[in-house]
């Protein structure tokens, strides 16, 4: 087969990944090297799609064959899409050839499971052998890995990339059950402990003076949302597991999409945009802005609100915190207000020292004052607790209706 | 000082009497701690010209695009060009990025705010160029263009999100922009075909000594 053609199999198939970073990787560059490349820093977004998704990297799939049937996957075999295989050779070519016309931060590469765990692994470490060890290059490499793969070979797979990460796809074993017959949350846990482990030890041997040493700096993993019933506290509970036990970079939460090779088992639904979103913003939430899951979601409310984002739809529901003084509130006081962002709560802080707060502060700093306004006092403004204590006041926030999207069934 | 050489990169003919006042106010003027208020009308207008120069530069390493002149054939080493247009002149702080990341291989970037080269020892610059001068055509760019129709979600449209990260005004240097519209065309039609598609029914499990271990280990964790 023509290597375009297995370019567009092998890119389509890896479309359902949503991870896109190419941050995080240690300081690099290729001054004193024989090739190029360079990494540190934040990443860059080299084009956009019409999806709105930044495209940073050349995210293929080694091959779309493989013997495990995940449901929701376009690549499972169950499935009639058409197979494509590239080599080690041709995946470097193309890297090479899109990183030194800057259209690329570097490779992403997974792979479908063909023969067994440790077969496919060994194929596509060969890939990031070859362009670190042949062609010197230190640009961003980002390698799936198996759970089920030695953990000798996820160590080799972590000394040549940038970041590996391992996707959970559901956040309990029930789902996985059903929708993903190969695939174990116990062993999936396993592996990211694991990996977990060896991040830390790198990250101990760099610190402790080996600054030539090149490995994964961190491990992110996905969720598919609504392709089942798990529920947003399914999904928030394991993020946090994630977060605390495994130091996980970032999890990604992927609304489950229609694909062309649709399963019995799994019919398919548009995707839900909106509760991706919400999601996304709880997860913020936990990680930056102090608050507990317990917090954002309860036992009778496992889903998060649509129509407002999880920050507001809790300060609506804890009005006896309000309103909060801007020139005194500690910083974690600060973070809960609605229409507050982690860096504009650090800036009135720095503010504050010198000067009252005033509205117009928030008006320069662009803050959305509509949605502020009953939940802070300034030195010009106090709210009327009638405002506060109203049953409209959450009417005041619903947005207003929208035309739907592309969707309308 | 940092801010001042960021904005002095801005193409505002203005910027120089307002990075002055700001200095003056700071020393002559009492205003020690001016810098640390965000919301001072004049803090505030240099720190958006220095966020629009720094948001360029971050464009400039994102979306300059080198197509390949020549490689040497005994050396083997390449020769690469690029155009790019930029509303500010960035092109000597934006330059030292390129160095770093593709220090084995010659290149220009070539733009009418001016012009930069490396030939391996040293980065020079020269004054900028009115027109595009670059023809060869490259062929890794149909590829790149394979890639980008492909990558795309037809079921996912987020146009206004893709227009504020990639402003129309660069798409004329990009050459994935040509493909935007057919794309954002075809998106609905090709999520209803996916909608009508009969569900494949499930296949059996192939005979795979790795799967039958698997299948034991799932049934050991119960």
């Amino acid at each position: 087969m023509e290597l375009e053609s297995k370019l567009a199999i092998l890119a389509d198939a890896a479309k359902y990944d949503a991870s896109c970073a190419s941050s995080g990787a240690v300081r690099g560059d290729s001054l004193k090297g024989k090739g190029v490349g360079s990494t540190g820093g934040a990443g860059i977004c080299h084009s956009y799609a019409p999806d709105g998704r930044c495209i940073s990297l050349l995210k293929v799939l080694l091959t779309n064959s493989c013997i495990y049937d995940c449901h929701y996957c376009i690549n499972r075999r169950s499935s009639n899409v058409r197979r494509a295989a590239f080599t080690a050779d041709e995946v470097v070519k193309l890297t090479l050839d899109f990183y030194k016309r800057n259209y690329i931060e570097g490779l992403f590469l997974s792979s479908g499971i063909i023969r067994n765990a440790d077969y496919t692994m060994e194929q596509v470490i060969a890939v990031a052998r070859t362009l670190r060890e042949v062609h010197d290059f230190r640009g961003y490499i980002h390698l799936k890995t198996i759970p089920e793969a030695s953990a000798e070979l996820i160590e080799t797979a972590a000394r040549y990339a940038d970041r590996i990460s391992i996707n959970l796809e559901l956040p309990t074993q029930k789902s996985l059950d059903l929708l993903a017959p190969e695939k174990s949350l116990k062993r999936t846990r396993q592996a990211m402990g694991n990996i977990r482990h060896k991040l830390d030890e790198a990250h101990d041997r760099r610190k402790n003076g080996d600054k030539k040493l090149r490995h994964a700096t961190g491990q992110s993993t996905q969720v598919i949302v609504g392709a089942d019933a798990s529920t947003d506290a399914d999904f928030l509970a394991r993020s946090d597991d994630l977060y605390s036990n495994f130091k996980m970079r970032r999890v990604y939460y992927s609304a489950f999409s229609p694909i062309p090779e649709p399963s019995k088992i799994l019919p398919l639904k548009a995707p839900p945009l909106v509760r991706e979103h919400r999601l996304y913003q709880a997860d913020w939430l936990m990680r930056f802005y102090g608050f507990k899951t317990s917090e954002i979601l309860t036992p009778e409310t496992p889903n998060l609100d649509l129509e407002l984002d999880p920050k507001l739809a809790w300060a609506l529901r804890n009005r006896q915190d309000f309103p909060v003084d801007l020139q005194s509130a500690s910083r974690e006081i600060l973070l809960r207000v609605p229409g507050l962002g982690v860096r504009n709560a650090d800036r009135i802080i720095k503010i504050r020292r010198h000067t009252r707060v005033r509205l117009t502060d928030l008006v320069r700093l662009r803050v959305s004052i509509s949605k502020v306004q009953p939940f802070v006092i300034t030195a010009d403004h106090n709210p009327s607790s009638l405002l506060l204590d109203s049953d409209k006041l959450r009417t005041k926030f619903l947005p207003k209706p929208v035309q739907l999207e592309l969707f309308n069934h | 000082m940092d801010l001042a050489q960021t904005v002095s990169y801005h193409n505002n003919p203005n910027r120089w009497a307002l990075l002055y006042r700001i200095l003056w106010r700071i020393t002559h003027g009492g205003e020690r701690h001016l810098m640390a208020i965000a919301t001072d009308a004049d803090i505030t207008n240099a720190r958006i010209m220095e966020k629009s120069v720094r948001r360029e530069i971050h464009k400039m390493h994102a979306f300059v695009r080198f197509r390949l002149i020549e490689t040497d054939p005994q050396s083997g080493r390449e020769r690469y060009a690029a155009w790019f247009e930029p509303d500010h002149y960035i092109v000597e702080p934006g330059s030292t990025f390129f160095k770093k990341r593709f220090a084995n291989m010659d290149w220009s970037i070539l733009t009418p705010k001016g012009c930069a080269h490396w030939n391996g020892k040293a980065l020079m610059f020269t004054p900028g160029i009115a027109k595009n001068p670059i023809e060869n055509p490259d062929h890794i760019e149909t590829a790149w263009l394979t890639y980008y129709r492909s990558i795309f979600n037809p079921a996912r449209l987020k146009i206004k999100m893709m227009q504020t990260e990639m402003p129309k005004r660069y798409w004329k240097n990009l050459p994935e922009a040509e493909l935007i519209e057919e794309l954002i065309e075809s998106s609905k039609p090709r999520v209803n075909q996916m909608l009508e598609e009969e569900l494949r029914p499930v296949k059996p499990r192939p005979k795979n000594a790795y799967l039958d271990r698997l299948e034991k280990m799932s049934e050991e964790e119960e």
